[in-house]
């Protein structure tokens, strides 16, 4: 299967896959947040990986594991269309401040996947050029799939808001109408 | 006419006769049977309203064939799914924005009080925003029961009566019980 | 006398635009689901967009982690909603995978079957919404005569027109009706009778094709780096099928084709979907015959798995003797005890790569039961699609994308 995946991974980055693994037959290989970007990298373009195909990417709240330095797990899924492998690429990030690189420069589609988990679970993507929030509102306190976050903790409705006639720049995720017959903001001079 | 009689007095007879009611009477009468509407479709729900609008069920029977597409030109808001609370606030512009006389139908469970989606991303009925007229339970409701609620909700305009009402399980005309059960060899009665 | 607007040039005729902003959805009666796009107009040119999801976000992830294993299903069917039962097969193949159980036989069939009705019902009101919004109203009407036929035809199985919830962890709630088989063999044919119906109307219209073909080209590259998946990215020519390419169930043992498109547009993917009608009618029939072929006397006969650390013992047993209601009781207040591991199951769904990924650290819930539902990568790669065209195309684009909103937001 796809071992050659990992064992490829093992001989290019050495130490710094810190495990792997192939429960299930799902491969997996944990690497060091530092080389996050360069293992993606190199699955998608090493000849015998070509992992062309960007699968899933989200995070998992390990919190159970007593370990504040590893609390955060990202993992991104990527498929050859070609060789017909997948591999699992996982990195572990702290409690305070988890931050990594941003996959958007190895597949695009990368970027609103990162922008759901930042949404989710606030881990923050180095690069990412429109870190916002996705799936909920700007209003919204915390991260709900932390497992710290109870799912009923409801939070206050927001009011409707008058959109900003430039509000396309920059692209602010509000929820009110361009073009509002009040026009506040097109009366500004700016 | 037959829903006004009680109001409605035939004065003479014959080619020349004509008919004396009440103007509120007319009015309502004339109201309920042809509501426009305005369907606010979000979720699972649609699926069941497009059935109830589609031929088998058509709902053109009951004089609300119609869907307009602007709320200003609307008299029946249909809320069909779950709404959540970053739909909330234009929910309620939607609302805002129709004209009066104005009905409200909460169509399905989630929209009546939230459903099995008791968290943070779900308003818990709608009538935390609006004034609800006819609640149609189900997950989804059947277009049995859609066109129950329209029939509800046509009786209330009828009646001038603006509380909230719950479409009700069908009561099957006498006899039919037994006739299901001997057919289906099941048992309907407790 | 020479008209006078041959003295001007073209260019001077043209009107100085100012760039204009304007909003579409998230209530927009074209964009089935809801969404928000808000666009920057220059003349009927769209410049940029902004694609905003996020307004069904109804917490499906969450809601997963607070209840057994069990209770997870009734959340999978609203995911897509336009065909609830490959999400049962779905999420049920990723917790098996954790258990490393096997369904019988005959389980896997009634699987098949169910899910292969599933995307049929999908599809035609995929391709019938999107006629609608371009004006055809008669395809929508007829594709959905044919819906209501599919899901009578669950009904009888199921109890429920819409959300099954049909399917357990190990097997299938029940065993199929006596008048199952033949039921689905004459409703698939009527609904192809529908299909090739509602094509005669579509195909050679040229309102149609005209505003279908060339338009929201999505290359091939593209939709790979996307992740785009089901019929769009095989619309866009990459020969990509779950099913085909690690057959799971008994996918393997039918034989059925995977549509190509070769440009890419609006056109491939709405063929893409109408070929895939006429495979999964194909599977359909193959795996009716299988069933009829399995020894109603053999253990293959099954449709759930034998073991009661999984499924519930039968009702009988509950209400007659004491280790019946036990064994009830624990299942349903503790929930399937799930080896600690984590897996990735996925298979394809209406839309495309319908994947479960399933953590579980032991015990009766799920840690995390994360799905990959493939209309949000498949909308993600529609701001290409959408950018540069023209402002009335966004709606036979976003027709083909087919967006459903739960699971797209989940």
């Amino acid at each position: 299967m796809a071992r050659i995946i990992l064992d490829r991974l093992k001989e290019r980055f050495g130490a710094d896959v810190l495990e792997t693994s192939s429960q299930h037959g799902d491969d997996v290989a944990v690497v060091t947040p530092a080389r996050w970007r360069e293992a993606a990298e190199f699955v998608r373009t090493d000849p015998r990986c070509a992992c062309d195909y960007f699968v899933d990417l989200s995070a998992i709240d390990c919190c159970d594991n007593g370990d504040p330095e590893a609390r955060f797990e990202v993992y991104v899924i990527a498929y050859s269309v070609a060789r017909k492998h997948r591999v699992r690429l996982k990195v572990r990030l702290p409690e305070d401040n988890p931050e990594v690189d941003t996959l958007i420069p190895v597949w695009v589609g990368a970027n609103w996947m990162e922008r759901e988990c930042f949404d989710m679970f606030g881990v923050r993507f180095k690069g990412h050029p429109d870190l916002r929030r996705i799936l909920l509102y700007e209003e919204f306190k915390g991260h709900p799939l932390r497992k710290d976050y109870p799912a009923q903790q409801a939070q206050p409705l927001v009011a409707y808001r008058e959109g900003t006639y430039d509000k396309l720049r920059p692209f602010l995720a509000d929820e009110g109408m361009p073009l509002d017959r009040t026009f506040k903001a097109a009366q500004d001079p700016d | 006419m037959a829903d006004v009689e009680l109001e409605t007095r035939v004065v003479g007879g014959g080619d020349a006769g004509f008919v004396t009611t009440k103007f509120e009477a007319l009015l309502a009468w004339a109201r309920k049977y042809s509501l426009f509407q305005y369907p606010f479709a979000t979720a699972c729900c649609g699926m069941e309203f497009f059935a109830a609008a589609s031929p088998r069920y058509d709902i053109a029977r009951f004089g609300a064939e119609a869907p307009r597409f602007s709320p200003r030109q609307a008299d029946v808001l249909w809320v069909v799914g779950t709404i959540s609370q970053r739909q909330a606030p234009v929910l309620k512009r939607i609302y805002d924005q129709m004209t009066e006389p104005k009905w409200v139908i909460a169509f399905g469970t989630c929209a009546s009080c939230g459903g099995f989606y008791d968290n943070y991303a779900t308003v818990p009925g709608i009538d935390k925003i609006l004034p609800v007229d006819v609640m149609i339970p189900g997950c989804p409701p059947r277009p049995e029961a859609v066109l129950d609620g329209l029939m509800l909700l046509q009786q209330k305009i009828g009646d001038g009566d603006r509380t909230t009402a719950v479409v009700k399980n069908t009561q099957l005309p006498d006899g039919a019980e037994e006739k299901l059960e001997r057919l289906y060899n099941i048992r309907m009665r407790p | 006398m020479e008209p006078i607007d041959l003295e001007y040039d073209d260019a001077e005729l043209e009107l100085p635009s100012e760039p204009m902003s304007l909003n579409m959805g998230p209530s927009h009666p074209a964009m089935h689901g809801t969404i928000r796009m808000v666009l920057k107009l220059d003349g009927e040119t769209v410049k940029s967009t902004d694609i905003q999801p996020g307004y069904l976000h109804r917490a499906f992830e969450k809601m997963a982690e607070r209840g057994t294993w069990a209770q997870v299903f009734p959340y999978t069917d609203r995911l897509n909603y336009c065909s609830p039962l490959l999400n049962n097969v779905g999420y049920a193949l990723a917790v098996e995978k954790l258990l490393g159980i096997t369904v019988p036989r005959m389980g896997q069939l009634l699987r098949v079957v169910h899910g292969e009705l599933s995307r049929m019902a999908d599809h035609l009101t995929c391709n019938g919404a999107m006629a609608m919004e371009l004006g055809a109203f008669t395809p929508f009407l007829w594709y959905l005569k044919a819906r209501e036929w599919i899901w009578e035809c669950h009904e009888t199985q199921t109890g429920a027109r819409m959300t099954h919830s049909y399917f357990r962890i190990g097997g299938t709630a029940l065993p199929a009706t006596d008048q199952f088989v033949a039921r689905a063999r004459k409703t698939v044919q009527r609904v192809l009778e529908v299909v090739a119906e509602g094509e005669s109307l579509l195909l050679r219209n040229r309102i149609f094709l005209d505003r279908t073909q060339g338009i929201g080209v999505l290359s091939r590259e593209t939709a790979l780096a996307y992740g785009v998946s089901g019929p769009m990215l095989r619309g866009s020519g990459v020969d990509y099928d779950v099913r085909k390419d690690k057959p799971y169930l008994t996918y393997g043992e039918v034989d059925f084709d995977v549509p190509i498109g070769e440009d890419g547009d609006t056109f491939d993917r709405f063929m893409v979907r109408s070929e895939e009608l006429r495979q999964s009618a194909r599977i359909i029939e193959q795996t009716l015959d299988l069933m009829e072929k399995v020894d109603p006397r053999s253990p293959d006969a099954k449709v759930s798995v034998d073991d009661p650390r999984v499924m519930l013992p039968p009702k009988s047993e509950v209400y007659g003797t004491i280790e019946g209601t036990i064994n009830h009781f624990k299942l349903i207040m503790e929930g399937v005890d799930v080896p600690a591991g984590e897996a990735y199951a996925y298979t394809e769904g209406g839309n495309g790569e319908l994947g479960f990924f399933v953590v579980s650290r032991g015990g009766g819930t799920p840690w995390r039961v994360r799905v990959r539902s493939p209309c949000f990568y498949s909308l993600q790669s529609a701001k290409g699609l959408i950018e540069g065209g023209m402002l009335a195309d966004i709606v036979p684009i976003f027709g083909s994308v087919n967006m459903i909103g739960g699971e797209c937001d989940r």
